[in-house]
């Protein structure tokens, strides 16, 4: 044997050596590196051993094919015409037929979408509300409530309704600001006492939390796709992507001390959908 | 033995006369013409890997308590799904390796499938009579990006969650429909307990079984058709030129369909990928910086990221920004490319058949409009992690976007330009030496004596 078809033996005996190796290596949990080099050396020097083969063994040959498969003959493309012909002309003497035979296919198609509708629940309402409501404390992630005496100014906590921890749409963000930093409208005047602001913390434009805080400018930042949200100005948009302001949860302080929700928000959170006016 | 097997078939179903043709079919040895191939052993590795997979896979939110092998979530709250993939990769014999390769081969799965189709569109190889073939890889070519991203989404992730988040964004943002086929894909709003089923289901059963049908459709009609090839001597229109079937052709094949699994291998071997327990479980109020999609997501991800902050309100309706980025862009993209056989062929008034395929100097404005869709792809793809590249570089996130908003008009232009000017500086040098595009065949002439003609006359546009 020559030295080429020797190699191809060799080849495909590290081919068997390595599957050797790959069952035991998965025998013994070697883990994803010892099965994978073993693995690799099977498939490779069987792929080598295959391609050499191809390459030194076996005649170079080359092959022309004619193309002559299509188009048909004539002879064959006219019969196969006045085939079709014959059949739709058949079916045409009773032409209205026809046209009951689409009624009939349409309807059972129309009709067999109908039971996708349990696929998921109607639209509803469940996209304008979150789980805020009147008088409801705000908890940290672990259910402790916040108190106004908690946050040192300059902090950002994530808070949800007590009762409703890890709810997607009610997550919330709680920020107390140094006093003279918000900018307030007359509205949203009651709405951030002693320095407390909250804001959804799902990003308007595709929903995801806004969870980074550059805290020296008070900006919010989305890290999915770098919207930049202005906390000083009511949660502006001031780059990136998103077009609307972060929706802010109005806050009151209740007697004894614990922060919560004047309501819920007013305005449906996160992005927008074609139902929201 | 073999011969008697095929002829026990041929005494049953009368084969012979279809295999005697078939074992000498010609296949081109061209090396771009592998590039299909890699995308079908791509798929048959990931079909193997999955299958080993999808017996350990739990798709189910139930959330429990993790008090598995990995001691750095102990005690942490997730979803049955995300524990069933902690279980597989760190408990299972082989399960990690088999996973990273899974995940590797839908990578070059896709990058096959993506430079297969940019050898069919820059050697015109789509035009009639395969334009159907064209279209078929399209569909191919979306499937697969619907089976990567159910796949990428399975894990239940902290990184998979939030590209379902996004997806879902992207989905209610449809005018009229939006929110209803949301609901109808994610079973409710996001995030329901239905959806990583539903997905699981998809990419296990509904979107192999269309990848297989289409790919079956795509090889049939290949077959039927016959291969396109390169000019050259002995190859006309009316013929291919090739190695046969068997057993040069099935040998070579059979040694690509190891290699393309013994480099995944490699990769999944050595090069980490998806690390899912380092993410943690998908909580809708935590996200991971930096976030980066599978690359092949990578475009729509910068499509979103450089997209208007446009928030459009119409009677009492809202647009908002994801439709215009990540719903009507690819919408366009694709339907250009779905349309572009027909397209051209309107240009160009050219409707014949053809099977010699182009060189891409061949026919500047069409290499022109590729480099150009090409790099706008491109410059999106990179604009998906500028995050990332703000902070190797040291910039700020905001000023490298406004530098990418720059950049996706200007280098498509610019790129579309230059290989256009480039194709036909090329193409004037060749058409400048006669002699070396078109062989002469020198033949005895009835008088005697010796005619030199072109080999083939080769008609070329203005």
């Amino acid at each position: 044997m020559t030295a080429r078809l020797w190699s191809i033996a060799v080849a495909f005996g590290v081919s068997v050596l390595g599957s050797v190796c790959f069952a035991a290596a998965c025998a013994v949990h070697a883990g994803p590196q010892l099965e994978g080099l073993s693995l690799f050396v099977a498939l490779g020097a069987l792929g080598l051993g295959i391609i050499l083969w191809a390459r030194f063994a076996v005649p170079q040959e080359q092959a022309v094919d004619v193309r002559d498969d299509y188009p048909s003959s004539g002879d064959d493309r006219r019969g196969a015409g006045a085939a079709l012909q014959h059949g739709a002309d058949e079916l045409d003497r009773h032409g209205f037929l026809t046209k009951f035979l689409l009624a009939a296919f349409g309807t059972l198609g129309v009709a067999a979408l109908f039971p996708l509708r349990s696929l998921g629940p109607r639209f509803g309402k469940g996209l304008y509300h979150t789980k805020w409501t009147r008088g409801a404390r705000l908890v940290r992630a672990d259910g402790t409530p916040v108190l106004a005496a908690d946050l040192a100014v300059g902090s950002i906590l994530t808070v949800f309704p007590a009762g409703y921890v890890d709810d997607a749409s009610s997550q919330t963000l709680l920020l107390r600001l140094p006093p003279g930093v918000l900018h307030v409208s007359p509205q949203r005047r009651s709405w951030s006492p002693q320095g407390y602001v909250a804001f959804s913390k799902v990003c308007t434009h595709a929903g995801c939390p806004v969870g980074l805080y550059r805290a020296s400018m008070y900006q919010l930042l989305c890290p999915c796709h770098q919207s930049v949200f202005d906390v000083a100005h009511a949660a502006q948009p001031i780059s990136g992507p998103a077009a609307r302001a972060l929706p802010q949860l109005p806050l009151q302080i209740a007697d004894d001390g614990h922060l919560q929700a004047q309501s819920d928000y007013t305005e449906p959170i996160g992005p927008g959908f074609w139902q929201r006016s | 033995m073999i011969r008697r097997l095929a002829l026990a078939l041929d005494d049953r179903l009368g084969t012979a006369h279809f295999m005697r043709k078939a074992l000498r079919k010609a296949f081109p040895d061209h090396w771009s013409f592998m590039l299909g191939e890699i995308a079908l052993y791509c798929f048959v590795v990931l079909l193997a890997t999955g299958v080993y997979l999808g017996f350990f896979f739990d798709a189910s939110s139930q959330p429990l308590t993790y008090n598995g092998s990995y001691l750095s979530l102990h005690g942490i709250q997730m979803s049955a799904a995300y524990a069933s993939v902690l279980r597989l990769s760190l408990d299972t014999r082989a399960g990690l390796l088999l996973r990273q390769i899974h995940h590797w081969a839908a990578l070059v799965f896709l990058a096959a499938i993506t430079v297969h189709m940019c050898r069919i569109f820059f050697t015109g190889a789509f035009r009639r009579p395969r334009e159907l073939n064209w279209i078929i890889g399209l569909v191919l070519l979306i499937l697969a990006l619907g089976a990567g991203f159910t796949g990428y989404s399975l894990p239940d992730d902290l990184l998979s969650g939030t590209g379902l988040r996004i997806a879902y964004s992207v989905l209610i943002s449809v005018p009229f429909v939006g929110t209803d086929l949301a609901f109808l894909f994610f079973g409710g709003a996001f995030p329901a307990t239905e959806t990583i089923g539903r997905l699981f289901f998809a990419h296990v059963l509904i979107l192999p079984a269309l990848i297989a049908a289409a790919m079956t459709l795509h090889l049939g009609i290949i077959w039927r058709q016959k291969h396109t090839q390169f000019r050259g001597p002995g190859r006309t229109e009316n013929n291919v030129v090739g190695s046969p079937l068997w057993p040069n052709y099935a040998m070579k094949s059979a040694g690509l369909l190891f290699a393309v699994a013994a480099i995944v291998t490699a990769l999944g071997a050595f090069f980490q990928i998806n690390p899912i327990w380092l993410y943690g479980p998908y909580d809708p109020a935590n996200v991971s910086a930096p976030a980066q999609p599978d690359w092949y997501i990578g475009w729509l991800e910068g499509a979103l990221r450089l997209g208007p902050s446009w928030d459009w309100q119409i009677f009492n309706h809202t647009v908002p920004a994801p439709f215009f980025a990540g719903v009507l862009l690819p919408f366009v993209f694709f339907s250009l490319l779905f349309v572009w056989p027909f397209l051209e062929r309107r240009i160009t008034h050219d409707g014949e058949p053809h099977q010699l395929l182009d060189h891409p100097s061949d026919t500047p404005w069409r290499t022109g409009v590729g480099a150009a869709v090409l790099t706008f792809a491109i410059v999106l793809t990179f604009a998906g992690s500028d995050g990332v590249q703000a902070k190797i570089v040291g910039i700020s996130v905001e000023m490298l976007a406004s530098l990418y908003r720059i950049m996706l008009p200007v280098l498509p232009a610019v790129v579309g330009l230059l290989s256009f000017e480039l194709a036909r500086e090329l193409r004037a040098r060749r058409d400048a030496l006669p002699g070396t595009d078109a062989r002469i065949v020198i033949s005895r002439a009835d008088s005697g004596g010796f005619v030199g003609q072109p080999e083939e006359h080769r008609e070329r546009r203005p």
